[in-house]
């Protein structure tokens, strides 16, 4: 594997460490396939919650991944077994990406008994003891103390797994992103915030809300290293995850990288996005988009050839069906599941 | 096999909508996130993206169709490899199993006739440790209530090293009641936290070690501060284990004197008694003496459930005997008859015992012989004590520094009109604080408390003695 250089952050020089998409770190060939693999079947899935929501087969808020799906699949291929993952209720993306499985993801998403928390959650809410994903929070910002707390309880442990702890810009501006900040340098938790900058909370554009819109540099008087990271690049993505995961590993405490990514969908299935212009995501679409980018590699580059491709592209939709298939027809919670699970 | 485009819903109360303009025609090749089509609602106007991939085969509802109903079939795509102007003559079939409005109709629907609850509290027995109360022939020990919380502290750490502390104070300082006494010097400053004053970020990064198994006793200096750590307390730690369908549970204390203490004013002398009670998926103590203390904390963190432990800083310095014996495990979940009567009930928890007690035997020398409930747990609340009490008694007052509106007191009513009403001679009467917030001035805080007059006035407005 061929990796760009692996820079560490210098620790007194909090923060310094800016390398904005650091180049092209070169995939392998594997990699390249494995990383389309993963993004698409994100993609995939979206699209499909959003179809299903459409026919009124998912109810309430369901906020699609659509566009920032190199983000986690980028960090996902830089962590390891026992590693945790928290996000908020953008979080499809993160269970696939964690191997959670799509049927039980899709079967949750519309209600049902076969979903990952037996229909009891939906959307925002699913979790995975075997997967070590911790949620699906559905208060912005909640997630980033609980992710600190899941460092530190590796750091209790002392074993060198680490915390990957999402969360939006519009969440970077919560008070308790600080208090963790602060309490994870101060005990040196091996938690990597990643801050995935889609440029708006709602309807609200980063610089409408943010006194700093450069949110690498958010743990600057914590002295926690960060870095602005070009979150469309898969290959980015990966390397900046090794640094700062391995800074993690290291017992230095936390690092933060801020994920310079977009979403293409509405905030949630009901906006109808007018706060931004149709040229400003057209643009994104054509010129920045993740997946794109892997697929003219592969043909370009590893002179993949269109059957190869879509034979991906195939089984890909045919785990995307089978969800669909699956969420629809698997029948709703027993009534008294109403009554379970409240105390152990 | 062909694909049905359907109008889809842009949030899940729309019917219909308009379909205002197609962005692609019939003949055209689309891909999957391609938009085709823009329809409106009186609120919004969004995008139809295609899910699928195919040539359009054909559009069956023109553009400028007002009032097209969700789940409509709007056009039809062919699939890779069919021809398209056999497939748009043909119509579209199925897509995934859920294609049109009647197969989403017909998704399976579990009966939906309400179920009742399936006991009181919904708590399955085992949840509770059922050791039971203080074993015979063990040895007495008499200590302050301090002293009982950090020896049950101290005794669960040894036995479990998945069980920390933390706080403000609680290491170094030695608590800012000196509740966590010689922990640090015993267990080391890796089980004994010193934290910055930040109850949300502490709060939840509690919460978060305890999602992933380990057994947090989260410290607060007082309950007063933890209204900023409330949301971890509520939505992070008491519903997780219900939105994971049973994955995740989050075994954590959350411990600290609760309620008004001495001339410290509004700020600083809550009782969060009732707030707590209200949320399913906590379980709420709030032990009167050192006994029930140390047996119920020791409880409280073998508990695999998120407790909030409320403690009392003017009951802190006061004295029982205590059972020596590290297996001194008291059930949550069970009240105490602290003093048995069968003139009237007076139920009570906390320092409220306090003035339940000292009226009982003002009572007594009138010849009213009351019976004293002490509640131990809000919640999951033993109310099936406090109706055997009534049965034998007719005449019932509760007891609370809490403010009257939606209290304990309150619920204990409700839950008496339910389920003794029959039994009752006169109505329930509560003693409360009063619907004020704490004043500062000496004799308008005593004035604010309840009183043992205004028990013992009670109980005589039901005993009508
Ligand atoms: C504490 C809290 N306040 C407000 C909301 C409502 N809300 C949900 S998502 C959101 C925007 C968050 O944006 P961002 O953090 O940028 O994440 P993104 O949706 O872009 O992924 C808001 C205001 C909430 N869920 N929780
Ligand atoms: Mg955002």
């Amino acid at each position: 594997m061929a990796f760009a250089a692996r820079k560490s952050a210098s620790a007194s020089k909090a923060a310094a460490a800016k390398s904005k998409s650091n180049g092209p770190a070169a995939f392998s060939r594997d990699e390249d396939l494995s990383a389309y693999r993963e993004m698409l079947l994100i993609r995939r899935f979206e699209e499909k919650a959003g179809q299903m929501y459409g026919m009124g087969l998912i109810g309430g808020f369901c906020h699609l991944y659509i566009g920032q799906e190199a983000v986690v699949v980028g960090m996902q291929m830089a962590s390891k077994d026992g590693d945790a993952v928290i996000t908020g209720y953008r979080d499809h993306g993160h269970m696939l990406a964690c191997g959670m499985d799509p049927k039980g993801v899709m079967a949750e998403l519309t209600g049902r008994r076969g979903g990952l928390s037996k229909g009891k959650g939906g959307s925002m809410h699913m979790f995975s003891v075997e997967k070590h994903f911790y949620g699906g929070h559905g208060i912005v910002g909640a997630q980033v103390a609980l992710g600190t707390g899941l460092a530190f309880a590796h750091h209790y442990r002392g074993n060198d797994n680490v915390s990957l702890t999402y969360f939006g810009d519009g969440a970077a501006n919560q008070g308790q992103v600080y208090e963790s900040f602060n309490m994870a340098e101060l005990w040196k938790l091996p938690v990597v915030y990643i801050i995935e900058n889609n440029r708006y909370a709602m309807g609200t554009a980063v610089n409408r809300a943010s006194a700093q819109t450069d949110f690498s540099k958010r743990g600057l008087s914590f002295n926690i290293p960060g870095e602005q990271v070009d979150g469309m690049d898969v290959r980015a993505v990966k390397a900046a995850a090794e640094r700062a995961i391995a800074w993690c590993r290291a017992g230095k405490g936390p690092y933060i990288l801020e994920m310079q990514t977009y979403r293409y969908r509405g905030h949630s299935m009901s906006d109808p996005a007018k706060y931004r212009s149709k040229d400003e995501v057209q643009k994104m679409r054509e010129e920045k988009d993740p997946i794109e980018q892997v697929r003219r590699r592969l043909t370009e580059e590893w002179k993949a050839s269109e059957d190869e491709l879509k034979a991906i592209d195939a089984k890909v939709r045919d785990i995307v069906n089978e969800s669909a298939e699956f969420a629809t027809n698997d029948p709703e919670p027993d009534p008294s599941e109403l009554w379970t699970d409240i105390l152990r | 096999m062909p694909i049905d485009v359907l109008m889809p819903a842009l949030s899940p109360t729309m019917e219909k909508g308009n379909l205002a303009k197609w962005l692609k025609g019939e003949g055209d090749r689309i891909k999957p996130g391609d938009v085709i089509a823009e329809i409106e609602t009186d609120k919004a106007t969004m995008e139809v993206e295609a899910v699928d991939e195919g040539v359009l085969a054909k559009i069956l509802v023109p553009a400028g169709t007002a009032d097209v109903a969700v789940n409509q079939k709007i056009a039809v795509i062919a699939a890779e490899g069919e021809d398209a102007s056999a497939v748009g003559a043909a119509g579209g079939a199925a897509l995934s199993g859920a294609a049109d409005a009647s197969a989403v109709a017909a998704a399976p629907k579990a009966e939906a006739a309400p179920v009742a609850a399936p006991a009181v509290h919904a708590a399955p027995a085992a949840a509770y440790d059922a050791s039971g109360e203080i074993p015979a022939g063990v040895e007495m020990v008499t200590m302050t209530m301090r002293e009982a919380l950090r020896d049950a502290m101290a005794e669960e750490m040894r036995r479990d090293g998945d069980v920390f502390v933390m706080g403000e104070e609680v290491a170094e300082y030695q608590g800012a009641y000196k509740v966590t006494q010689g922990l640090l010097q015993e267990f080391g400053p890796k089980r004994v936290i010193d934290t910055p004053i930040t109850e949300h970020g502490f709060a939840g990064i509690g919460v978060g070690a305890a999602l992933s198994g380990l057994k947090p006793v989260v410290e607060f200096m007082t309950f007063n501060f933890a209204m900023q750590a409330i949301d971890h307390i509520i939505n992070s730690a008491a519903k997780t284990l219900y939105m994971s369908g049973g994955q995740m549970g989050c075994p954590i204390v959350f411990r600290g004197p609760n309620g008004a203490a001495a001339r410290v004013a509004a700020q600083h002398s809550q009782d969060y008694a009732a707030w707590y009670s209200q949320i399913p998926g906590l379980l709420v103590i709030a032990p009167s003496n050192a006994a029930d203390a140390k047996g119920l904390l020791k409880a409280a963190i073998r508990n695999p459930n998120p407790v909030v432990f409320l403690e009392n800083e003017i009951l802190y310095g006061q004295s029982v005997p205590v059972p020596k014996s590290e297996d001194f495990v008291l059930p949550i979940g069970k009240a105490r008859i602290a003093r048995p009567g069968t003139d009237v009930t007076i139920v009570s928890f906390s320092i409220g015992m306090t003035y339940a007690l000292k009226a009982a035997e003002e009572l007594a020398k009138d010849g009213i012989d009351a019976e004293v409930i002490d509640l131990r747990t809000i919640r999951p609340m033993d109310v099936d004590s406090i109706v055997a009490s009534v049965r034998k008694t007719g005449r019932l007052v509760t007891v609370e520094e809490g403010w009257p509106q939606s209290g304990i007191g309150s619920e204990i009513a409700a839950q008496m009109m339910e389920k003794a009403f029959d039994w009752l001679d006169a109505p329930v009467v509560r003693v409360t604080g009063k619907d004020v917030p704490m004043p500062y001035a000496a004799n308008l805080e005593k004035l604010a408390l309840p009183s043992v007059a205004e028990v013992v006035q009670a109980v005589r407005s039901v005993t009508y003695r």
